[in-house]
């Protein structure tokens, strides 16, 4: 039995499609990662799948259960994590997870226990007694994070669960996800950084509600573009911008920095390249086959499907 | 079950304790309402200053005098020569009653002739004027015609007509809408606007355990500072009670499920403490003015009467002062307690059907 199971899987607010006949299955113990834009129907979904959104139609299986009829057997087999970190921050950090604790039921005896490992576990030894309103962004996600999972869900959704914290805690933060997916847990996260999802076992892009791609991040890469990438240095750059696109064989083209990113069909050479910018008056510095990002292939997704 | 709803009790109780602007509802508020209201508004009138003409100036006039300021209605602030003297000071508010005796009171008084003696009052606060000339009415009745009319007036209920003893029931009333009103309002509608609701839905807390456990803590709250403010007007301001405590405290536990059961209603409409805060006064203001607590609802023309009728502080404050001031039970009062059981049960039902497990 597949995790999350999703079949035709669509809401509407008025006119607007959030989520746009969604079909697809999460796998046991995966770290599985939707990636898109702001307003791609990310959390739209995930609040569907935890039974905190009622879908307009099409159907989802968290666990077994049905999304819109047993929401509440979800509710008590998943933890979620917000985006807002949803911490009481009155409440110190011991006092936080007493509280989940109780509503989760984790039985007296056991409830110690489990809230000193979670302690451990977030890096809050010894900060116990402080209130959770005072920690950092990183303290605070890893406190959220054991809030979460303080009744041992077997899934565990986490909503863009490394927005607007700094790069040393994501990386501390990620170490505790493979620690759960290890574990046996299965992750279903949403994140915008791409990245990041470099880090899920398999990424689905999503797009104005729909989903454009499906397969793990590596293969996303080597089979996402069609065509070859070159990455050029070359000034001005803007001009090259403007210019390539016209080219006969040039497929797309995206301004990283100070660098150009060239889609071109296959048959096309990085010397061919190299000239016609020449002639167009272009100095090029330099002119070379690269391996497409998770970036490269999900900005070429966008592009084609707008 | 029971274990859900005595964590969501707990937390309530560490963030009443932690959050100042609630702590200072819990604490302050109802000292606050006692001090304010026990003294400021006190509509019993007495101390009025007083200055005199005694144009007779010998025995009768002076002993007429001495009766009168023993009421302890009237303080003499001075003796004055001329009626424009008189004229003057209630001009310029240093007395608000005149009394002036002509020079053949004395002769009059002993002759066994009705004396004349005037009393100028100053009419432009109503209640003195008021308790001014019923005093005077009366005294003069009485040494004028010593062996005429004996009238003893009974008053039933609040026999020394002291204004704090209608108060004090009422304060009561008062302080329990207020607290459970305003602490109820903000409780689900801090969590929504701090995100946590959101985390709170997607746990698997029912939504009555969920409302039970935010609105126990603020019905210990309110029943304390219920236990407190009996307290204050019996030992502080000698309110004595007529009737059955008991028989109060359950019926405020009816007017409490109302009164909590409007402030999730308000909670639950509302999208941030600032909004939770207006419609909370929205719904307060007419409870002071029209439930009958300061002005008589007797007194109120007909469409308005009527609106205070949809409020339910004013059932509570008849079965207050019935209580209270005159000792009666519900074989009298249950009318007002099964309005005030129908309003809690469709307020408080009304806001359970509205908050949903979902953030549609």
């Amino acid at each position: 039995m597949a995790a999350v199971e999703v079949r035709e899987l669509t809401r509407t607010f008025g006119e607007l499609v959030a989520v746009d006949h969604l079909t697809l299955d999460v796998r046991q113990g995966e770290i599985f990662a939707f990636l898109g834009p702001n307003g791609s129907g990310k959390t739209t979904t995930i609040r569907m799948l935890c039974g905190i959104i009622t879908p307009t139609s099409g159907q989802g299986r968290v666990l077994g259960f049905d999304v819109a009829t047993q929401s509440e057997f979800i509710k008590a087999r998943i933890g979620y994590m917000s985006q807002r970190f949803a911490l009481y921050e009155d409440l110190t950090v011991r006092e936080n997870l007493n509280f989940y604790a109780g509503l989760y039921q984790v039985a007296g005896g056991r409830r110690a226990q489990r809230v000193r490992e979670l302690i451990a576990m977030a890096g809050l030894t010894g900060h116990e007694r402080q209130l959770a309103g005072h920690l950092s962004g990183g303290w605070k996600q890893r406190l959220a994070l054991g809030c979460a999972i303080v009744h041992q869900p077997p899934l565990l959704f986490l909503d863009e669960p490394t927005a607007g914290v700094d790069p040393v805690s994501r990386r501390s933060f990620w170490t505790l996800i493979y620690g759960l997916a290890r574990g046996g847990v299965t992750i279903f996260l949403t994140t915008h950084y791409i990245d990041e999802a470099e880090h899920a076992d398999r990424v689905a892009l999503m797009l104005n509600g729909r989903m454009v791609a499906l397969a793990p991040p590596r293969e996303l890469r080597e089979t996402g573009l069609s065509g070859t990438l070159l990455e050029v240095e070359c000034e001005p750059a803007v001009d090259a911008l403007e210019f390539l696109p016209t080219v006969a064989g040039v497929r797309e083209v995206t301004l990283y920095g100070t660098l150009l990113h060239v889609l071109v069909e296959d048959h096309f050479s990085a010397d061919a390249l190299a000239a016609a910018l020449r002639a167009k008056g272009i100095a090029v510095t330099s002119v070379r086959e690269i391996k497409p990002s998770l970036e490269d292939v999900f900005v070429s997704r966008i592009r084609s499907s707008i | 079950m029971i274990a859900r709803v005595w964590s969501i009790v707990l937390k309530e109780f560490i963030q009443i304790r932690r959050d100042r602007r609630t702590l200072a509802i819990v604490l302050l508020l109802p000292v606050m309402q006692l001090t304010l209201f026990g003294y400021a508004i006190n509509t019993t009138v007495d101390h009025i200053a007083t200055v005199v003409l005694d144009q007779a100036r010998d025995a009768q006039s002076r002993g007429f005098l001495s009766t009168f300021f023993n009421t302890g209605y009237f303080d003499l602030v001075g003796q004055v020569g001329s009626i424009e003297q008189v004229r003057q000071a209630i001009d310029a508010g240093t007395a608000r009653v005149g009394i002036v005796l002509p020079p053949e009171f004395s002769r009059d008084l002993v002759a066994g002739r009705a004396p004349r003696a005037q009393m100028v009052v100053d009419g432009s606060d109503p209640n003195t004027a008021q308790t001014a000339l019923l005093v005077a009415g009366t005294l003069s009745q009485r040494s004028a015609a010593r062996q005429a009319i004996d009238l003893r007036p009974i008053v039933l209920y609040n026999p020394s007509m002291q204004s704090i003893n209608f108060m004090i029931p009422g304060l009561l009333g008062l302080i329990m809408q207020f607290q459970t009103l305003l602490l109820t309002a903000f409780a689900v509608v801090r969590e929504r606007e701090r995100g946590t609701l959101e985390q709170l839905v997607v746990t698997p807390v029912k939504p009555w355990e969920l409302m039970l456990g935010k609105i126990l803590p603020y019905v210990t709250v309110a029943f304390a500072n219920v236990l407190f403010a009996s307290a204050i007007g019996h030992f502080w301001f000698g309110v004595e009670f007529a009737g059955s405590f008991a028989l109060l405290l359950v019926l405020a536990a009816v007017f409490v499920l109302s009164s909590l059961g409007l402030g999730l209603l308000v909670s639950t409409v509302s999208q941030t403490q600032t909004q939770a805060m207006q419609l909370a006064l929205f719904v307060m203001l007419p409870s002071i003015i029209l439930s009958g607590f300061v002005f008589a609802r007797e007194s109120m023309p007909h469409p308005i009467r009527e609106l205070g009728l949809l409020i339910p502080l004013t059932y509570f404050l008849q079965i207050l002062r019935g209580i209270i001031l005159k000792g009666v039970g519900v074989e009298v009062l249950w009318p007002e307690v099964l309005a005030l059981a129908a309003f809690g049960v469709i307020v408080f039902g009304l806001s359970a059907n509205r908050f949903r497990k979902t953030l549609d």
